[in-house]
């Protein structure tokens, strides 16, 4: 069936039509995607919601100089479970939130390869997560950072310690298990005319995500394993008293946790991909640079680990080494930067909050980015490490990156999700927030990391002050930027205007169904006729030799994505 | 939009019944692929693991540290002889029912199920006879939790034989053309057998 044409008949409301979803429906095992994708986007919110929250309380002791607001080993606890919350409950789960939703319906499934293994991946996440959090209540919260280095991290409070590791080996796995349906949905479930090269590239960029999920993850689990047996079972796997070597555990550590910051950020590299094209009406530029530049940074990301150790005293020859694989992975991520910049330009922009948040990402992941190149020179990190100056790249690259990703999503698949329209005027209220806020919470921690401010710490030199300061204001005004945003979504999903199927006029599958869609996704499965970016190609194909194209027939004209020049 | 309108009973999705009542029958089954990514992962556990226990190797002034009692190989011999006999054993048992032969599967299956729990009794009675404990010292605990996390692996291999076993009761349950019961296990077994022969390598032998 042709795509564009597929409007009229493909969701008619048949007689035998399914009933819609029931909210009850959200909150039991349910084996559809879209349902699981839904509980995995509203949790991690929720975790979103309380990490930042305990991000505030940690600003809050940083405004003065002295611990005056709770004390240090409440401190420890805050700054650790804030980092653990945002990483595993938060941005890790809500790219696989997005990828639930979507993948199967971009390619034209009509469910992931493994339903039941959905359900269960989704369903570790809860308790896992209340088991975190209530080692604050039960008075022995993790507080050793959320990298929990041995010998540190088994010297305070076993409860605590053993809850951290629990909660990470839960949450691990329901990592994995999501990686793995991703990834042979992905591979085996594409409708018969869509090509890899034919697929949306929020597709690749999951393989690429659970590639590195599915490969590095289970190492941290193996270094989980043993830090247990000695905090546990008087085992000394990391203790240099009894024979052993901490640096083998940020080794094992860092093998995962390095590639869990490219898990956190290419899943919204993929969304920026779709996102960019649609709002600026043109064909994505360089889609096979893209796609596989997504699987050179999966790649890359496994052989850069040791970065993170430059001062643990690892031989000169091994940061070399570490140092020149983290500047090369720079090269893949900025060709996708020029791509998407390339993309927007001469595209006639649709300047809604889904786009704002899309072009807001790409300069501010640019600057993290480059903080980042500059951490990668051994030299310059020997100075800086463990100061603020790496808080502030992670921030701007995780909150810059992919939080303003994940908001532009939400924004972007808002109408696909719940059948309505957000509000414009509040998601542009909450962008200027955001923006504003991010910016200012984070840019003054590149200089106090220079000045030698040192992270983790509740009571600081009283010369870096007025900075901390700022910073404090920053945050509380990132607090505040969220109630828009919480506001518009609740009001909008249960009063806003309908959505019809396709309101951005975009060409990959997702729109070509109901908003939202049905059960079952398609009434018919899809047969592709275009590219997913081929928006106003057909005056612009030179190479028409492609069987059966037709120049000015925009469905026909064969742009480069086009199946009809897939080889099946 | 070109209003070109396709007539939707002459494609051949609908030929195939791509709609969504004729959907319910034909579903390639991925459960294989899933099974070999999975063990892929899986596997990744213990690779970690083993590259810690070889930077504890070539750190430490000497391997094992001093006063740790020499290995026997005999019973562990023997052990790895067995496993990796039995992932023999249990290919015949995959043979068989690609044959729709449910009664040879069951006798190989539970031949393999057998060596497993001789491995498993090996290994006890290995532990029971070691001179060193779990916190003796380094290549101690590494030895015990290597070995153990493996055992930990055989018993769920075992456990899946077994249950097998028991759901082949049910006649036509497993055939010629639906066995992914059975291929699984087997394809775990052979990975539990492939981890032994790395560990054996690295533990007793380096």
């Amino acid at each position: 069936m042709v795509q564009a044409q597929l409007e009229g008949a493909v969701h008619l409301p048949s007689p035998t039509e399914e009933p819609e979803r029931k909210w009850r429906d959200y909150f039991t095992f349910n084996t559809d995607h879209k349902v699981i994708g839904i509980q995995y986007l509203v949790t991690t919110f929720v975790f979103y919601c309380i990490g930042g929250f305990m991000a505030d309380l940690v600003r809050t002791e940083l405004k003065t100089p002295d611990v005056d607001f709770v004390t240090p080993e409440v401190y420890n606890s805050l700054f650790t479970l804030h980092a653990t919350i945002m990483i595993f409950l938060w941005i890790v789960p809500a790219g696989a939130g997005f990828a639930n939703y979507l993948i199967p319906l971009m390619i034209g499934a009509r469910d992931m390869a493994f339903p039941k293994l959905n359900a269960v991946a989704f369903w570790m996440i809860p308790p896992a997560g209340i088991l975190l959090i209530s080692s604050l209540l039960l008075g022995d919260a993790p507080d050793a950072g959320w990298t929990s280095y041995p010998p540190l991290s088994l010297l305070t409070g076993q409860v605590g310690e053993g809850i951290w590791i629990i909660s990470l080996l839960l949450l691990g796995t329901s990592s994995i298990l999501g990686a793995l349906n991703f990834f042979v949905t992905i591979l085996k479930m594409r409708v018969p005319s869509m090509g890899v090269h034919q697929m949306p590239l929020f597709c690749w960029a999951m393989l690429a995500t659970s590639a590195l999920t599915l490969i590095s993850t289970p190492v941290l689990a193996g270094a989980l394993i043993f830090l247990s047996f000695d905090l546990l079972a008087g085992t000394t796997f990391f203790n240099p008293t009894g024979g052993g070597d901490p640096v083998v555990y940020q080794h094992m550590f860092w093998f995962y946790s390095h590639p869990a910051v490219y898990i956190m950020i290419l899943p919204f590299f993929g969304a920026i991909s779709e996102i960019i094209p649609i709002h600026s009406r043109k064909p994505i530029f360089g889609y096979k640079a893209i796609a596989y530049s997504s699987l050179a940074i999966s790649f890359l990301g496994l052989i850069v680990w040791a970065h993170h150790m430059f001062t643990s005293g690892i031989p000169g020859w091994l940061r070399m080494f570490f140092m020149i694989t983290t500047m090369i992975i720079a090269v893949p991520t900025g060709i996708k930067v020029f791509s998407w910049l390339a993309t927007l330009w001469g595209g006639k922009l649709r300047l809604n909050s889904a786009l704002l948040f899309a072009m807001g990402f790409v300069g501010t992941f640019v600057i993290g980015g480059i903080s980042g190149v500059m951490l990668a020179a051994v030299p310059f990190d020997i100075h800086v490490h463990d100061t603020y100056f790496v808080v502030a790249h992670i921030h701007y690259v995780l909150f810059g990156g992919s939080v303003l990703g994940i908001f532009s999503g939400y924004y972007h698949w808002f109408p696909k999700i719940t059948g309505r329209m957000v509000n414009e005027f509040w998601g542009k209220v909450h962008f200027a927030l955001t923006i504003i806020g991010l910016n200012l919470t984070f840019l003054p921690m590149h200089k106090l990391g220079l000045m030698g401010m040192n992270r983790r710490i509740a009571q600081y030199d009283p010369q870096f002050t007025d900075l901390n300061y700022l910073s404090t204001m920053g945050a509380y005004l990132l607090a505040v930027s969220t109630f828009p945003f919480i506001i518009n979504v609740i009001w909008s999903w249960m009063y806003g205007p309908k959505a019809t199927d396709n309101p951005w006029d975009a060409l990959t599958l997702e729109w070509m169904t109901s908003s939202p869609p049905m059960i079952e996704n398609f009434h018919v499965l899809p047969v592709l006729v275009t590219g997913p970016y081929d928006y106003g190609m057909s005056k612009h194909i030179e190479d028409t030799d492609v069987p059966l194209s037709d120049e000015s027939d925009p469905l026909l004209a064969a742009g480069p994505n086009s199946v009809l020049r897939a080889e099946p | 939009m070109q209003s070109q309108t396709i007539d939707p009973s002459k494609t051949e999705n609908h030929h195939h019944g791509a709609s969504v009542e004729a959907h319910h029958e034909e579903h390639p089954d991925h459960r294989m692929f899933g099974m070999v990514i999975f063990l892929l992962a899986e596997g990744m556990i213990f690779v970690g693991m083993f590259g810690a226990y070889l930077a504890f190797r070539a750190t430490l002034p000497s391997w094992p540290p001093v006063g740790t009692p020499e290995l026997e190989l005999l019973i562990p011999s023997i052990n790895t002889t067995i496993l990796i006999s039995s992932s023999f054993v249990i290919h015949n048992a995959d043979t068989a029912i690609k044959k729709n032969d449910v009664r040879g599967m069951q006798l190989w299956f539970a031949i393999t199920a057998v060596m497993g729990i001789i491995f498993l009794g090996g290994q006890i009675y290995e532990y029971s006879n070691l001179e060193f404990g779990l916190t003796t010292n380094l290549f101690a605990s590494s030895f015990y939790v290597l070995t153990g996390f493996h055992g930990l692996h055989v018993f769920i291999g075992v456990s899946a034989i077994l249950g097998v076993l028991w759901r082949s009761r049910t006649p036509g349950r497993y055939s010629d053309h639906k066995h992914f019961g059975i291929e699984a296990a087997e394809l775990y077994w052979h990975f539990v057998d492939v981890i032994w022969i790395v560990l054996f390598g690295l533990l007793y032998i380096l």
